[in-house]
């Protein structure tokens, strides 16, 4: 069924379609960045496609990539009762804010409006035209984008200074079941690019 | 006249005597008003201690009061997030003295498993707290545990912070591994 949407993007965007691959099926077509919302005004459109509904859109981060960000979207069509998932790709080495862009798809669904704000507030992806373009879930004064690999996941930035030890009187650290390295499953490693290793 | 009549020992006066700062530790002690400061999954466990079947009534602390100028014990029941610190130490400051907390779980005593960059790591890291309630989420056993807890260190005018210990010990019969379990003891 949805290989059919994979061929129609083909012959549609042609080498606007990086590549496609199905698996178990999933479908998945990488798509430039700059057909971005032409592909995504396609697939809601066309009578043959109608995917009315956006799932889900976020960003991955692969240090060692080469457009280093990855935006994926997922879509569903209520009508035709198929799936396709769309990724792009964008990014240069360091992720500087003018080469993590990408077009603003919340004229086309109006839940990437929160998505985008999502994906702009984690991984610092800017969509262009976006009409509110702010953090979502982190507080304004919050610096940086913490789903970026390169970001220390234990650095938190508090809002409320915290108490010292001499003024509570007592020790603050935690509580004797939990040690420094208790509670992320994956330690605490900060990746970095491989080359600067 | 006859000796029908029950009397106190030592009462024949009319009056018993006491300090005034043991009555008014009394008196706190029993008519704790509550400010539930609910953020997560905890919240299901207070609703059961409040609820009848453990009736933290009987403990005189039955009383919610969603103004903090109201109230003298704060429950922070659940995860507080970076984003909600200011709300919650504005909270605590609002409160009249003399004011309590009380973390009731593993996330407001340490932040526990959410040890990360979203989550302030126990509220001890914000405000003075008295008593702590671990478990994810505790039993109401083990709430109610806390506030005797919370009871008699008011009563005592002590203010050190306290943990609520389990009631038997998890890990008792726990043996290391590649260890033998040791024989029980026979009745000497």
């Amino acid at each position: 069924m949805s290989q059919l949407v994979l061929d129609r993007l083909k012959t549609r965007f042609g080498a606007a379609i990086l590549e496609t691959h199905s698996a178990h099926g999933d479908e998945t077509a990488v798509v430039t960045p700059e057909s971005w919302r032409a592909v995504c005004q396609f697939l809601r459109d066309d009578p043959a496609m109608s995917f009315e509904m956006l799932t889900d859109l976020c960003g991955v981060d692969f240090p060692d990539r080469l457009p280093r960000m990855e935006v994926v979207a997922h879509l569903y069509s209520i009508s035709r009762r198929h799936r396709v998932r769309l990724k792009t790709r964008v990014g240069d080495a360091e992720l500087s804010p003018e080469t993590v862009e990408l077009d603003s798809v919340s004229a086309i669904w109006k839940t990437a409006d929160w998505l985008e704000r999502e994906t702009f507030d984690m991984s610092g992806v800017v969509f262009r035209e976006h009409p509110d373009l702010r953090r979502i879930l982190m507080y304004p004064e919050f610096v940086g984008h913490p789903l970026r690999k390169d970001y220390p996941a234990q650095k938190a930035q508090p809002l409320v200074e915290y108490r010292t030890e001499e003024e509570a009187g007592l020790p603050l650290e935690k509580l004797a079941p939990f040690g420094p390295d208790e509670g992320m499953s994956f330690g605490r490693r900060t990746y970095t690019r491989s080359e600067e290793n | 006249m006859a000796k029908s009549q029950v009397t106190l020992e030592g009462s024949e006066a009319g009056f018993a005597t006491t300090r005034l700062d043991a009555l008014l530790n009394w008196a706190r002690k029993y008519s704790l008003f509550q400010y539930p400061f609910v953020t997560a999954c905890c919240g299901m466990e207070f609703m059961s201690v409040a609820g009848p079947r453990f009736d933290v009534s009987r403990f005189g602390a039955e009383a919610p009061r969603f103004s903090p100028r109201q109230a003298d014990l704060i429950w922070v029941v659940g995860t507080i997030s970076q984003r909600q610190a200011p709300a919650l130490r504005r909270i605590y400051e609002q409160m009249m003295n003399p004011k309590y907390v009380l973390a009731f779980g593993t996330c407001a005593s340490c932040g526990g498993f959410y040890d990360n960059y979203t989550t302030v790591p126990g509220i001890d890291k914000i405000i003075p707290c008295d008593v702590y309630v671990p478990g994810c989420p505790p039993r109401p056993e083990g709430v109610l545990d806390g506030l005797l807890l919370l009871q008699d260190k008011i009563a005592r005018g002590d203010r050190t912070p306290g943990v609520v210990k389990p009631r038997e010990d998890p890990l008792k019969d726990l043996v290391p591994l590649g260890k033998k379990k040791p024989q029980k003891e026979t009745a000497s």
